[in-house]
C-alpha cells in the first residue's frame, strides 16, 4: 500500500565564515556541526520519506554553497531530495539537479512566468517540478465573485490568495485555479503553504488542503502549522494530503520522524516504519 | 573490484545510482561509449523523463546494448529504463522499446488515485532472485511512475499494489537482463542493499 509521506523541512543559509547553517536548530551538537548534511543524516535515519532543502539566502552569492550542500547530502543520503528557493530559470533547475536533487520547488517564479513550469516539466520531466503554492485567507467575498469561496471551520466563506516573496506581496491569484493551472502546465506536486499557519504550531490549514487533494490529480504536500504529530494526523484525513512537511518539531527535538510514524501507524494511516 | 558502467543518454540524475553501487563496492563509471559498455562486467540503464526521448537518445548504442545482453552479463534498467527494456509503450505515441522483455507499458487508468503513483510502497517478491537476497518480502521502496509495465507472470520478479498490481520488478526469458520500477538508488538502506546485491551478480 502506497504509505503517506513525511518529510522534514531544512532552512538552509549562509553564516558569516561562508559555511552552511542550518536555521533554527537547537540541537547543540548540529548547530555546532553547522552542517545541514548532518541533519539530513539524522532525519534518515528516523525514517524521513524525502526531504527539502529550503535556500533561505537564496541569492546568487548563496548558489554555490548550496550546490555543495546538495552534492554531499546526495551523496550520503538515499532518499528523494527536493530543493527550493530562488529558482529562477531552467539553468538554475538543470545545476541543481545535476549536484543530484531529485526536484525541485518553484515559487515566485512560476507566478511571474507559468511559462517556466512548462517548459521545466517538458525538459526535465513532470516528476521532478514541483509547484510551491503560499497562501493566505481573503474574506473579501463579494468583491470577488471570480474567486473559488471556501468555508472556514467557523463557517465564514473565504478565497485563498496566493503570496509571493515570501508571503510579503499578494497576487490576486486564487490558490485553486492557480494550483490546476500548473498542473496542467506539467507541475508533477504541489508544496501547499498557508501563511495563516506557518509557524503557529495550529496545526495545517484544512479547508485549502483539503480543496487541493479533491480538486488535482497530482499529489499535495500540506505545510505550515505543524506543533504535534495529530496536526499530521489531521492534515491525512480531513485534509486528505499525500504528504506531510514539517520543520519545527523535529528541529526542535520535540518529536523525532519515528515518533509521529508510530503516532499515525496507531491510527491505522500507513506508514513506512 | 567489479567494474559496474552506468549508460548515459542524457536523461536524469546519475549522481545517486553512481554514489549508491559506489556504496556496494563497486568500480563505476558512467559512458556513452559502446566499447567501454562492452567491457563492463555489470551495466546500468538509468532513466527518468519520457519514453520517446529515451528511445531517440538510446538509437545510436541500441546495436552495442543488444550485444552485451547477448554475452550474458548482467544489466539493470531502473524506472524508465525498466520501461525502455519492453516491446513498446504507449506513453506520447507507440514507441517501440529495445524488445528485451515481452510485454508493454501502459498508463495508470483514470481512477480516484493521484497520477504519478508517487512515495513509499511495498513490494511483494513473486520469484526468489539474487537481487531480493536479504530483502524481506513487503519491504519499502520508492516509486515515481505515471506508467507500468504489463507483462506475463514469469517476467515478474516482484509485485506492487495501487489500484491494481502492477510489475515492480521485471525479468527476461535468459535472466541476465533486469528491470526496477522504483529506484532502489532512492530507496535508503533496502535499495542499496539490492544494488550491492546487483554488483555481486556481475
Amino acid at each position: 500500500m502506497l504509505t503517506k509521506r513525511i518529510i522534514p523541512c531544512l532552512d538552509v543559509t549562509l553564516d558569516e565564515a561562508g559555511g552552511t547553517v542550518v536555521k533554527g536548530i537547537e540541537f547543540v551538537d548540529l548547530r555546532k556541526a553547522g552542517d545541514p548534511v548532518e541533519l539530513a543524516k539524522r532525519y534518515n535515519e528516523q525514517g524521513a520519506d524525502e526531504l527539502v532543502f529550503l535556500d533561505i539566502t537564496a541569492s546568487h552569492e548563496g548558489r554555490g554553497t548550496m550546490i555543495d550542500v546538495i552534492e554531499r547530502t546526495a551523496d550520503e543520503v538515499f532518499i528523494p531530495l527536493t530543493v527550493g528557493g530562488g529558482i529562477n530559470s531552467i539553468e538554475d533547475i538543470r545545476q541543481i539537479l545535476r549536484a543530484g536533487a531529485d526536484k525541485v520547488s518553484i515559487n515566485t517564479a512560476a507566478v511571474k512566468d507559468p511559462d517556466l513550469i512548462r517548459q521545466s516539466s517538458q525538459i526535465f520531466g513532470s516528476q521532478c517540478i514541483v509547484t510551491a503554492i503560499d497562501c493566505k485567507r481573503n474574506t473579501d467575498v463579494e468583491g470577488n465573485p471570480d474567486k473559488v469561496i471556501l468555508e472556514l471551520e467557523d463557517g465564514t466563506p473565504a478565497w485563498y490568495e496566493v503570496v509571493i516573496y515570501g508571503g510579503r506581496k499578494s497576487t490576486g491569484i486564487d490558490a485553486v485555479q492557480w494550483a490546476k493551472k500548473v498542473e496542467e502546465l506539467g507541475s508533477g506536486e504541489i508544496l501547499l503553504t498557508s501563511m495563516d499557519r506557518d509557524g503557529t504550531y495550529d496545526g495545517f490549514d484544512i479547508p485549502i488542503t483539503r480543496k487541493l487533494s479533491e480538486e488535482l490529480d497530482i499529489p499535495v504536500i500540506a505545510s505550515g502549522g505543524v506543533g504535534n504529530p495529530q496536526h499530521i494526523y489531521e492534515g491525512f484525513i480531513k485534509g486528505k494530503a499525500d504528504a506531510a512537511l514539517a520543520a519545527s518539531i523535529f528541529h526542535f527535538g520535540e518529536y523525532t520522524v519515528q515518533d509521529v510514524k508510530e503516532y499515525l501507524r496507531e491510527r491505522n494511516i500507513p506508514v513506512r516504519l | 573490484m567489479k567494474n559496474i558502467v552506468i549508460i548515459d543518454y542524457g536523461l536524469g540524475n546519475l549522481r545517486s545510482v553512481y554514489k549508491g553501487l559506489e556504496h556496494a563496492g563497486a568500480s563505476v563509471s558512467i559512458s556513452s561509449d559502446p566499447g567501454t559498455m562492452l567491457a563492463a562486467d555489470g551495466v546500468i540503464l538509468p532513466g527518468v523523463g519520457a519514453f520517446m526521448d529515451a528511445m531517440k537518445n538510446i538509437e545510436g548504442l541500441k546495436g552495442a546494448i543488444k550485444e552485451y545482453v547477448g554475452s550474458g552479463k548482467p544489466m539493470l534498467g531502473i524506472c524508465l529504463g525498466e520501461q525502455i527494456l519492453m516491446d513498446r509503450s504507449e506513453e506520447g505515441k507507440l514507441t517501440d522499446g529495445l524488445g528485451l522483455i515481452k510485454g508493454n507499458v501502459v498508463r495508470f487508468p483514470h481512477s480516484e488515485l493521484k497520477v504519478p503513483h508517487m512515495g513509499w510502497n511495498s513490494i511483494q517478491i513473486t520469484q526468489e532472485h539474487p537481487l531480493f537476497e536479504g530483502i524481506p518480502d513487503g519491504s519499502y521502496v520508492y516509486f515515481v511512475h505515471s506508467y507500468f509495465v504489463d507483462t506475463t507472470q514469469k517476467n515478474i520478479l516482484a509485485a506492487c499494489g495501487y489500484g491494481r498490481t502492477f510489475a515492480a520488478a521485471v525479468i527476461n526469458d535468459t535472466g541476465n537482463v533486469i528491470g526496477t520500477q522504483f529506484h532502489p538508488e532512492k530507496s535508503g538502506n533496502v535499495g542499496l542493499k539490492m544494488l550491492h546485491n546487483f554488483v555481486r551478480m556481475c
